[in-house]
């Protein structure tokens, strides 16, 4: 068991009118929460690592709440998601994928029960570093209109004994979303892909 | 609206722990971007008054969303700054527009009060462009411990005809001030200096 030591909370959120089209009567919103954390394992190789993803649930949760809170506080106007996490430089991209279960899960629970794979993308870097996080249907990873990507970074973080630990949601498609495949009201729901 | 905007990014950050110390109350600093089409963009205009309204608009708007951000009442914010990033198209002077002649006021009228001049930066620069906005408490300019800076960043934007304008708002000065100078405490509050 590892404690949580949490230097700093960033949440972004866009609300994206147009890109060059139409106004969108909704406007489109895509936010993230990160997280900057100590990593217990910086420094070192460790071989048993996996019982921090048990530690960072808690930790998932209330990010995952924070976000939706963020974008209006309804779970069910959430449509995309994704994660990411950025290691310092005394860590190791092992480190990164601790966060797969506890950021995923998190999120599924949080909206209801989402169906889709959490898409996620991970590195190692330094302070500063950015990532490019992709986002796809919280219930049908082949919805083309909702593949979309969100890029986060903190100027300060991470330091090299640290990770940034990220989750983002999106409200909607793109916003001019028109190049056909598998549309939204198609969803069948039941494997998560479609 | 005479602002034609495409999109409008908040980050909020949240410093708990600074060096091992616990900040408390943690410190936390909103940033409210909005991108804007540059309607100047391209041409030498000689009269830049359509802009110095774009800013007076914007001067609430973002303002407002700040205060929301963080959740607090507006007089309870301690320090803010302003910065323009000017898309290749636009000239330094339309970021000077915007700033300066009229996008205080409204910010002033949010948070009941200010003082102080509020510090300001710009540039031009591509999508992308790191955009660092400076930090002084709102009532007193020489206060040492509200000397800050947040650092925006929004991958798509400015496009070239585009300018970001933004206003920070936060809810204290630097997690561990400790360099002496004016203190709060000591604040006068008579010519925003002191």
């Amino acid at each position: 068991m590892f404690d949580i030591f949490l230097r700093k909370r960033i949440i972004i959120v866009e609300e994206i009118f147009h890109e060059g089209g139409p106004i969108a009567v909704t406007p489109l919103r895509r936010g993230a929460i990160l997280a900057v954390i100590q990593n217990p394992f910086a420094g070192h190789y460790v071989e048993d690592i996996a019982e921090f993803m048990d530690d960072l649930k808690p930790l998932g949760l209330a990010m995952a709440s924070q976000l939706v809170a963020a974008l209006g506080g309804d779970p069910t106007i959430i449509e995309g998601y994704g994660k990411g996490a950025i290691v310092g430089a005394a860590g190791e991209l092992e480190h990164g994928a601790l966060w797969h279960a506890p950021g995923g899960y998190a999120m599924r629970e949080i909206l209801g029960g989402a169906k889709a794979i959490v898409p996620s993308t991970k590195k190692v870097g330094g302070p500063g570093t950015r990532l490019d996080i992709p986002v796809t249907h919280i219930n049908a990873s082949y919805v083309r209109s909702h593949f979309d990507a969100m890029e986060v970074g903190i100027p300060d973080a991470p330091r090299a004994d640290e990770i940034v630990l990220a989750l983002v949601m999106t409200t909607g498609p793109r916003v001019h979303a028109r190049v056909g495949g598998l549309a939204a009201s198609e969803i069948k729901g039941e494997d998560g892909l479609r | 609206m005479k602002a034609q905007i495409r999109k409008i990014v908040t980050v909020v950050d949240e410093t708990l722990t600074e060096m091992g110390q616990a900040v408390e109350p943690p410190v936390r600093r909103a940033a409210v971007a909005a991108v804007i089409e540059n309607p100047f963009a391209g041409r030498y205009v000689e009269d830049l008054a359509e802009l110095m309204d774009v800013g007076e608009e914007l001067g609430k708007l973002l303002a407002e969303k700040a205060v929301a951000a963080l959740g607090i009442e507006g007089p309870k914010a301690e320090s803010y700054g302003k910065a323009a990033l000017v898309g290749e198209n636009g000239e330094m002077e339309h970021a000077a527009a915007i700033l300066h002649p009229k996008l205080g006021a409204p910010v002033r009228k949010i948070l009941g009060k200010g003082a102080a001049l509020i510090p300001s930066s710009k540039k031009r620069g591509g999508p992308g462009a790191v955009l660092d906005i400076p930090l002084g408490h709102k009532d007193a300019a020489y206060v040492r411990s509200h000397f800050d800076g947040m650092e925006i960043q929004i991958s798509d934007a400015p496009r070239a005809n585009e300018i970001v304008v933004a206003v920070a708002i936060t809810t204290g000065g630097r997690p561990l001030p400790r360099i002496g100078g004016l203190k709060v405490n000591d604040i006068k509050g008579e010519d925003g200096l002191r």
